[in-house]
């Protein structure tokens, strides 16, 4: 008998190590619908196979946990019917368990039950009286993930199946159906249709966004479709931004005759006056706005309708307005010292560039506070205008950036430096006012906050100094809801309120849409909104077109799945790219792009949509 | 076209054809169950699975297209193994008590498991039963229901009503009532095309029969009974008689031996029908500006019962005529009773209907015209009728063919075809043309509306008055119908509705065949038996001549009102 032995894993341990994997990337592919308490009774079954045995709160006590949840799922309790009492009692043992299981594997599991019981009691209820899921789940069934998670409704899988078969014009024509910005979201969308992609049931989520850039620069010039007999009714919409852009075009091939009324010298919003070019070449965003406006969309720009002569000579002239202005006005950072010369904000900058107006950052020491997307942009974008030192200000981790992960790795590559973990405390000024360096508290995370987010607190450490000569501000951006207040349009904390359907409560045939109403948010769903303001302005109009598009999805191939790696993007050098405005990504080829969309499982025509729930062919 | 083999064997067949009906040319059968053509092709029993060389997982033959040079095995050891399991699955999530069931031996799953030689189940029995008001006509077995979703989507696709949905999620996953309403909340129209396309027991509707034997042997009750048109296209199915064995002469003689005590035939009320609607029509017709048009015929209780829920405002445009059904039990109490000299207060009023919504339609408060109950006292699918055949263990094949009773039984031609979609309408039009002009028109003059098509259309000239006419069948296309009329896309005078796609031939409560539609070759039936019969015109029928002349006067008379008529604003669907 050795005195020590080096471990080594058996085939049953590395069989079931990879089956951990395969569950976590399971849970991650959860179709939307399911029934609440069947997970919690399903969760809670696995969180029991943990147990240790040691301790009866675990032991006995999940299992007694998973027997009433069983009897909640089938109503029946000991052969009688189950009541409403069962609850208490489920949360009494449930406490128990987690006031007295002597480890996380014990106490976590019944914290998971008390959570349900808090944040889906009807679910509970429903089956307990009626022995049935709550309506509302039973409304939610739909299985193709990726379709259910884009807010634009973007079919999918049928555009998929048409790249596989290189048939890239009537991939377009197809997006286009519900989103007019095939290249830009090729581009730039951060892809919420990934994240559920049931392809992860085997290796990982399609990349979808891949494939539709493969769509989109293999494309011939694909025009837009024709518009519908004219119905003499007018539609303005005010700002050119993405939400509005949309409803403009869908609006003009309903027939009707719209004019988009737009702030600045050009149309994109912050497709032009947020995101970098590096990002978004410009060409490439006038590719979507020139089909745009071919559906025949009138635009007047350099125009600020912020006035209430403007308004009520909208309001007259045309028989609806659409309401699209965007988040545009930068947050304050709020510590001493922001108002001095060299601190700016990132919206302001990115503004500039868009109307080409670059700032000289050469030899400049610059800092940018904020974690996500748009700090990331300023970040790469003041490395490219020559700054000889970025540094990122962020008071959370790295893991906590809302910032695209590939984003923060694109500009620590270009050579950002990550300075996390930093509260911003003050800005010292010299004596002309000029920016003379950041003084910030180094911060340690701490317990969660009430999102369930780790909260940061200042850790026992002195203040720190970065040196610059130029700070940005990437902290978040508003709305100048000013002057629709005035109007009496309902405002809640900064941003228009508007129902879901995109109308205004008290105001016929104003709706409105997109950051200016979710507040800063992602270029698909301010193109959702624009298209849910479409069809809901065309209704109120007395009209019900209908947007479809001839284009047949090809049948399945059929073939087995083996497990097949995912096709990243590649990008361009590090060191060659971070001095120039050129894209940073790029296309696939034509082989990893086969490949890549042979990987898609077609929700669309396998399982429950086979049934039910499949293609939505117009709206 | 694309080329394939099948079990080694070779096969052309056009592009998107599937696996399942490539097959079928070869005169090869893929077993399946779930799968209805044009319905239901989900892939959900996966029965239907077949190999595909080259490939480790299976397809489903009933929606995998084939295609070019594809080899398919429907019999291979891995098919027959999976196929196996997959059967027994089902069994073990279905309430397999086939001596109790309704559909023993019409059963697509009791045959399947006969067929592949189930003989036990390794799995544990977990078909649960569910509550359900065992009176209501139309009944739910859950622990039979195999989740083949043909219910909800035979009410979805084709009735556009959507009573049925998807109940539960996940493992417990059934069939319930769409947004967890009741029965009674949910509009259901009662056609019972969802139980037509059950392929197993889990659909039926209300049994009656135990009532019937009863009232039979019960001395005190005359039994007295009317078969409707379409249940002679189809009675000998449910007793398993030859096609040319299934004559209405036979059936006749079967439920003589039943112990009916007076045996008639709903075509005479059918002629009746024609009179009154006919009239009405024509009335409408003189006095157009106080009436909207179209006027829609009413001798369907699913129709009326969809009219009711769905579009309210379009009742008063509804013909106030009874239902055939109706016209003979308010006769039967009444002029009947007094021919036959029998005390009416003792008369057992019985239907023999295609149909479930007419056991609704019998129990309508309104449907009671004399002091003696409803007109008629209780309603037999043909499902039923058979089954009470087969309970006596009357050998139908075996019997000399009878006649109706007396003056009752008669009908004619054009009262046969109300059992098909469209024949109201060309039995209207035939009278219709008659009353206005006083000469019979060519009895094939209006075969235009004739034919299986949903919604069909036909204009005709009648003494220079020119009418538009519409058929439909199924309540979709109904739907459709109503809308168009209200987007004003479309006019017309007169329109006949059938809930049923094909009327009443394919009617609720006609025998079952679990992967067949049935309606357009029984209907075609009731075309021969109109062909073939010397009076092809209601209004040439003469016992409803007799009928007038002795006891109504004439059509739309005070009495006819009173019996024959009923205003469709009063009727209570919620039941």
């Amino acid at each position: 008998m050795s005195r020590l032995d080096f471990k080594t894993r058996d085939r049953a341990e590395r069989t079931v190590e990879g089956l951990y994997r395969d569950l976590e990337r399971r849970i991650i592919a959860s179709p939307p619908g399911l029934c609440p308490v069947d997970m919690a009774s399903a969760f809670l079954k696995l969180c029991h196979a943990q147990t240790c045995g040691k301790c009866v709160p675990c032991r006995v006590g999940l299992g007694q946990l998973e027997n009433l949840l069983q009897d909640v799922l089938s109503s029946r309790r000991r052969e009688k019917p189950v009541t409403l009492d069962i609850i208490p009692l489920i949360e009494k043992t449930a406490q128990a368990i987690y006031d007295s299981a002597d480890c996380a594997i014990g106490y976590e599991a019944a914290n998971m039950v008390l959570k349900g019981i808090k944040g889906f009691r009807e679910d509970y209820e429903e089956h307990i009286l009626h022995g049935r899921c709550s309506a509302s789940i039973q409304k939610q069934r739909q299985s193709i993930a990726c379709v259910e998670l884009c807010p634009a409704g973007v079919d999918v899988p049928g555009y998929t199946s048409l790249v596989r078969e290189g048939r890239c014009e009537d991939a377009v024509k197809l997006i286009r159906k519900d989103n007019p910005f095939p290249t830009v979201c090729a581009l730039i969308c951060e892809h919420p249709c990934e994240a559920r992609c049931r392809r992860n049931m085997i290796d990982s989520s399609v990349n979808i966004r891949g494939l539709k850039r493969y769509a989109v620069d293999n494309a011939k010039n694909v025009p837009v479709p024709e518009r519908m007999p004219p119905t003499g009714k007018k539609v303005a919409v005010i700002g050119g931004g993405p939400t509005g852009l949309t409803a403009a075009y869908y609006l003009s091939l309903m027939g009707h005759q719209v004019k988009i009324f737009e702030k600045r010298e050009q149309l994109g919003g912050m497709l032009r006056y947020g995101i970098p070019s590096y990002r978004l070449p410009r060409e490439r965003l006038q590719e979507d706005i020139d089909a745009i406006l071919s559906a025949g969309v009138e635009v007047e720009t350099n125009c600020d309708m912020a006035n209430e002569a403007a308004t009520d000579a909208i309001r007259k002239e045309y028989d609806a307005m659409y309401i699209g202005i965007g988040a545009h006005i930068h947050k304050e950072i709020g510590i001493p010292g922001e108002y001095s010369r060299g601190v700016i904000s990132a919206v302001e900058m990115l503004r500039g560039i868009g109307d080409g107006s670059m700032p000289d950052f050469a030899g400049k020491e610059v800092v940018v506070i904020g974690g996500g997307n748009v700090a990331m942009d300023v970040a790469r974008t003041a490395k490219r205008l020559g700054a000889s030192n970025v540094s990122i200000v962020y008071r959370r981790r790295k893991d906590d950036m809302t910032a695209l992960p590939e984003e923060v790795d694109g500009a620590i590559a270009e050579g950002c430096n990550l300075l996390a973990l930093k509260k911003p405390a003050r800005i010292e000024a010299n004596a002309d006012g000029v920016v003379q360096r950041l003084w910030v508290k180094p911060q340690i995370i701490g317990t969660n906050d009430n999102a369930g987010r780790p909260s940061p607190v200042d850790a026992d450490l002195p203040e720190e100094e970065v040196p610059c000569q130029i700070i940005i501000s990437a902290i978040g951006q508003a709305t100048d809801t000013a002057h629709f207040e005035k109007l009496g349009i309902p405002i809640n904390r900064g941003t228009i309120k508007a129902q879901s359907s995109s109308g205004i409560d008290g105001f016929p045939g104003i709706f409105a849409g997109g950051d200016c109403v979710t507040g800063p948010s992602t270029v698909i769903a301010a193109i959702a909104a624009g298209k849910v303001a479409a069809a809901n302005i065309d209704a109120y109009l007395g009209y019900h077109h209908e947007i479809e598009v001839d284009v047949d999805i090809p049948e399945p191939v059929i073939e087995d799945k083996p497990a097949c790696g995912r096709i990243d993007l590649k990008v361009r050098l590090a060191k060659d790219r971070g001095g120039d405005f050129m894209e940073v990504e790029q296309g696939m080829t034509a082989q990893e792009a086969m490949q890549e969309a042979s990987r898609c499982l077609r929700c669309d025509r396998f399982g429950y949509s086979a049934f039910r729930g499949g293609r939505t062919s117009k709206w | 076209m694309v080329k394939l083999t099948i079990d080694g064997r070779t096969v052309k067949v056009e592009e998107g054809t599937t696996i399942l009906n490539a097959a079928l040319k070869l005169d090869i059968h893929i077993p399946h169950l779930c799968y209805f053509e044009g319905l239901n092709e989900i892939g959900a029993c996966r029965v239907c699975a077949v190999e595909v060389k080259g490939k480790e997982q299976l397809v489903a033959a009933c929606n995998t297209h084939v295609t070019e040079g594809m080899e398919v095995f429907t019999n291979s050891p891995k098919v027959r193994k999976t196929r196996k399991v997959n059967v027994r699955l089902i069994l073990s999530d279905h309430d397999c008590k086939c001596a109790t069931c309704a559909r023993s031996g019409n059963c697509a799953l009791q045959s399947l498991a006969t067929d592949l030689g189930i003989l036990e189940n390794p799995y544990i029995n977990v078909a649960e039963e569910k509550k359900w008001d065992r009176t209501y006509p139309l009944i739910r077995d859950d622990s039979k229901c195999i989740k083949c979703m043909r219910c909800i989507q035979v009410c979805d696709k084709i009735q556009s009503l959507g009573v049925w949905d998807l109940s539960g999620t996940g493992y417990r996953t059934t069939v319930g009532v769409t947004g967890n309403k009741t029965m009674e909340e949910a509009n259901c129209t009662l056609c019972g095309q969802c139980i037509t396309h059950c392929p197993v027991g889990a659909l039926r509707s209300r049994s009656d029969i135990e009532i019937m034997f009863d009232a039979i042997a019960d001395p005190d009750i005359i039994t007295m009974v009317q078969i409707a048109p379409a249940v002679r296209t189809a009675w000998g199915e449910e007793i398993g008689l030859a096609k040319e064995k299934s004559t209405l002469g036979r059936l006749v003689s079967a439920m003589r031996r039943l112990g009916f005590d007076y045996i008639f035939d709903t075509n005479f009320s059918a002629d009746m029908t024609i009179m009154e609607e006919g009239s009405e029509f024509l009335e409408r017709l003189a006095h157009k500006d106080k009436h909207d048009f179209p006027m829609f015929t009413s001798c369907c209780p699913g129709w009326i019962r969809f009219a009711r829920s769905q579009y309210p405002e379009i009742v008063p445009q509804l013909s106030t005529a009874k239902s055939p059904q109706q016209m003979f039990g308010a006769l039967s109490k009444t002029y009947i009773a007094e021919c036959l000299g029998v005390d009416p207060s003792k008369i057992f009023s019985v239907s023999v209907m295609p149909c479930m919504a007419k056991k609704y339609e019998s129990t309508v408060p309104d449907m009671a015209s004399t002091e003696y109950g409803q007109d008629v006292d209780l309603v037999l699918t043909t499902r039923e009728i058979g089954r009470m055949i087969r309970a006596d263990h009357i050998r139908a094949d075996e019997l000399k063919e009878e006649a109706f009773d007396e003056f009752f039984g008669e009908g004619t031609g054009a009262a046969v075809i109300f059992g098909a979609t469209g024949g109201v309408m060309e039995a209207a039009l035939r009278s219709a043309y008659y009353l206005v002009t006083g000469k019979n028109p060519n009895p094939e003059a209006f075969k235009d509306v004739r034919g299986i098509a949903g919604w069909k259309e036909a204009s005709f000239e009648i003494e220079g008055i020119p009418l538009k006419v519409a058929v439909v069948s199924g309540l979709r296309n109904a739907r459709e119908l109503i809308l168009a009329l209200k987007r004003g896309e479309v006019k017309y005078d007169f329109v006949e509705v059938m809930a049923c796609p094909g009327g009443c031939s394919g009617g609720g409560g006609q025998p079952i065949h679990a992967f067949e539609e049935m309606a357009e070759e029984r209907g075609k039936i009731l075309y021969g038996l109109d062909r073939m019969n010397d009076l092809r015109f209601s209004h040439e029928n003469p016992t409803v001549q007799k009928v007038y002349e002795e006891f109504l006067e004439k059509p739309l008379s005070e009495k006819a009102h009173h019996l024959l008529h009923t205003d469709y604003n009063n009727w209570d669907s919620k039941k």
